[in-house]
């Protein structure tokens, strides 16, 4: 295999007594969109800002093409980044602001100003060029930063939570033009963001960090349909994680569930808890057996698409259920319904 | 209509309490008679006779080189300051130190008047240097005062400018001096003015500092003032306060349309 484009080896930084990052070991090829995805103090923004150059690891390597960066000034480093605050100058015009890294590099003026012509249009932002940044919607300065960024024509670029500050309706279509811009560029994205659904919609792979360590990594279908971890598995849409012992016979015996959960490859010798999707579990009047167990339902939320039920099994566990429009309203609250689901659906978690 | 009548009348009086002892001066200025507050009939003879009295245009020249010699100074020494409360983070001794650079906000001038000439004269007894005081040392003197009032402009500007967009500079190739050249002294740039002129205008009109740290060789103009007051007024005070007064409005004025100008064309 090719040297990967960005490597991350053992790194490890401390903020006084918390630990940012733990010996953090990362590969991203040339052309990936990678999301580095956990919560507040996951250690993603660390991570993001050590690549930029703003932080410097206690220990480990930072490797662009085989060559450490270790003591590589962030106005040296070969990428880019773009800011969650998006950073624009003020004082200076959407093309000043796209222009200003060409300048530093010494481009000349009339090919200064074609690049700064191609990049706004990329962005969709022709006939923006003389205006200041206090002067553009949330969504234009989105563009702006992002024309800033890739007007270097990066091999990597970084960015820090780009549709974080964007309306709700204009995340969906900013994301759509991200993954384009990136096909078109042929730059590798590394995209940091708290978002799942921003997550598995964009990547090609998704980092799930968790305290400064990498828990899973894959593409997003791999790591949302076999979350590794509980804390990937709850993270990512909300399975429930249903604790309990190996039986013995290839199922795992959950007492808080009253039931018993048989994966449909074997269950690994040390399992403790199996981690069960709200979409995959079904009302089945009638069912019985294993896969299958009886609750009442103590709240209903609709969510348009689908609704939620919460329901409370005999052992104490409360499972989240997704119940599908088609399948017609929901039983009210207070009813006793059967659960049921399949094999396939009963993922073992490793930690 | 009616609502607006009591917040303009409100404005009204509160214009007419600062302008109007302003004003008053500023007519009797255009007065013949001897006594400063006596109307006699329009004349310039005060501006005629401000235009001969060498003595007050020396101590107005020596001022007005004090007063920007200070400010600049202030606006070099606050800077530094601000930059460091604002963007070093914490350090030891960095309350001690932000306490220290605020002190010359709180301490009455008497105090700062008192201890300055105390440390340059034991200063001139250990090194020989100030050989006199005057008006170096009256400049050194307002830029220490002028410099913590910079100092706090700096640092409030610096406070509330994000740091991500120095770190955008430095991303984007711009070094360590050109990001500051290009991003963080633009940005800055109203802070420094403002400083610059708040340090001109205490060091312009201070008596009290002044008097302390002066000696023969050195009489700013509101020294001059002050001991005319003792020896008797003259409208000529009033034709001084009218040209200082169009200097000040003109000053202020100008570097309203140069900061516009600044933030307009880029």
């Amino acid at each position: 295999m090719s040297t990967p484009l960005l490597s991350l080896r053992g790194l490890l930084k401390r903020f006084g007594e918390t630990v940012a990052l733990d010996r953090l070991d990362l590969d991203v090829p040339s052309g990936e969109f990678l999301a580095l995805l956990g919560g507040s103090g996951s250690g993603k923004s660390t991570l993001l800002r050590m690549v930029a150059g703003f932080e410097a690891p206690d220990a480990g390597q930072v490797l662009f093409d085989g060559r450490d960066l270790a003591g590589v000034p962030p106005h040296a480093r070969p990428l880019n980044m773009m800011f969650q605050s998006y950073a624009l100058f003020p004082h200076l015009t959407v093309s000043g602001n796209v222009a200003y890294g060409l300048r530093r590099e010494g481009v000349p003026r009339a090919e200064r100003d074609r690049r700064v012509a191609g990049a706004l249009a990329m962005v969709g932002l022709e006939g923006f060029d003389r205006r200041l940044p206090h002067r553009l919607s949330g969504g234009q300065r989105q563009r702006v930063a992002l024309a800033r960024a890739l007007v270097k024509r990066p091999r990597l670029l970084l960015l820090d939570e780009p549709l974080g500050a964007l309306d709700a309706g204009l995340r969906e279509r900013t994301g759509f033009e991200l993954r384009a811009l990136q096909r078109e560029t042929g730059a590798a994205f590394i995209m940091v963001t708290h978002d799942q659904g921003e997550a598995l919609a964009l990547a090609d792979r998704v980092a799930v960090l968790e305290q400064g360590r990498l828990v899973q990594l894959g593409p997003p279908r791999a790591v949302y349909e076999r979350p590794a971890t509980r804390f990937v598995a709850s993270f990512l849409g909300g399975a429930n994680v249903l604790e309990g012992q190996p039986d013995g016979a290839g199922g795992l015996d959950c007492p808080t569930l009253g039931g018993t959960l048989r994966p449909a490859g074997p269950l690994p010798p040390a399992t403790t808890a199996c981690a069960l999707r709200p979409e995959r579990i079904a009302l089945r009047p009638g069912a019985s057996g294993t896969n299958t167990a009886a609750g009442i339902i103590e709240e209903v939320a609709f969510r348009g698409d689908d609704s939620l039920l919460l329901v409370r099994m005999p052992g104490g566990a409360v499972l989240r259920v997704g119940h599908a429009e088609e399948d017609g309203a929901p039983p009210p609250r207070g009813s006793t319904v059967q659960l049921a689901w399949e094999a396939a659906a009963v993922v073992p978690l490793l930690g | 209509m009616r609502r607006s009548a009591f917040p303009r009348l409100g404005l009204l009086l509160g214009l007419l309490f600062l302008w109007l002892p302003v004003l008053l001066l500023a007519g009797y200025a255009f007065s013949d008679a001897r006594i400063p507050f006596q109307w006699g009939g329009f004349s310039w003879r005060w501006f005629v006779a401000l235009a001969g009295n060498e003595r007050m245009l020396a101590a107005a020249w020596l001022s007005l080189r004090v007063a920007a010699g200070a400010a600049t100074l202030a606006v070099a020494l606050g800077a530094c300051i601000g930059w460091v409360l604002a963007r070093q983070g914490p350090f030891r001794g960095r309350p001690l130190f932000g306490a220290l650079a605020g002190a010359p906000l709180v301490l009455p001038d008497v105090v700062i008047g008192l201890s300055l000439l105390l440390f340059f004269v034991l200063l001139e007894g250990a090194t020989g240097w100030p050989a006199e005081r005057g008006a170096t040392t009256i400049l050194l003197a307002h830029a220490t005062i002028g410099g913590a009032y910079a100092a706090v402009l700096v640092q409030a500007r610096l406070a509330t400018m994000e740091r991500d967009l120095e770190e955008a500079a430095r991303d984007l190739g711009a070094g360590p001096a050109t990001s500051f050249a290009t991003i963080t002294l633009p940005l800055l740039a109203p802070s420094l003015v403002a400083g610059w002129l708040l340090a001109f205008t205490l060091s312009l009109d201070d008596v009290v500092v002044a008097s302390f740290v002066s000696g023969p060789a050195g009489t700013t103009l509101p020294m001059v003032v002050f001991s005319m007051l003792r020896l008797g007024l003259t409208p000529e005070i009033n034709a001084l306060a009218v040209v200082i007064l169009l200097v000040a409005l003109a000053t202020a004025g100008g570097a309203l349309l140069l900061l516009r100008g600044v933030i307009g064309r880029r």
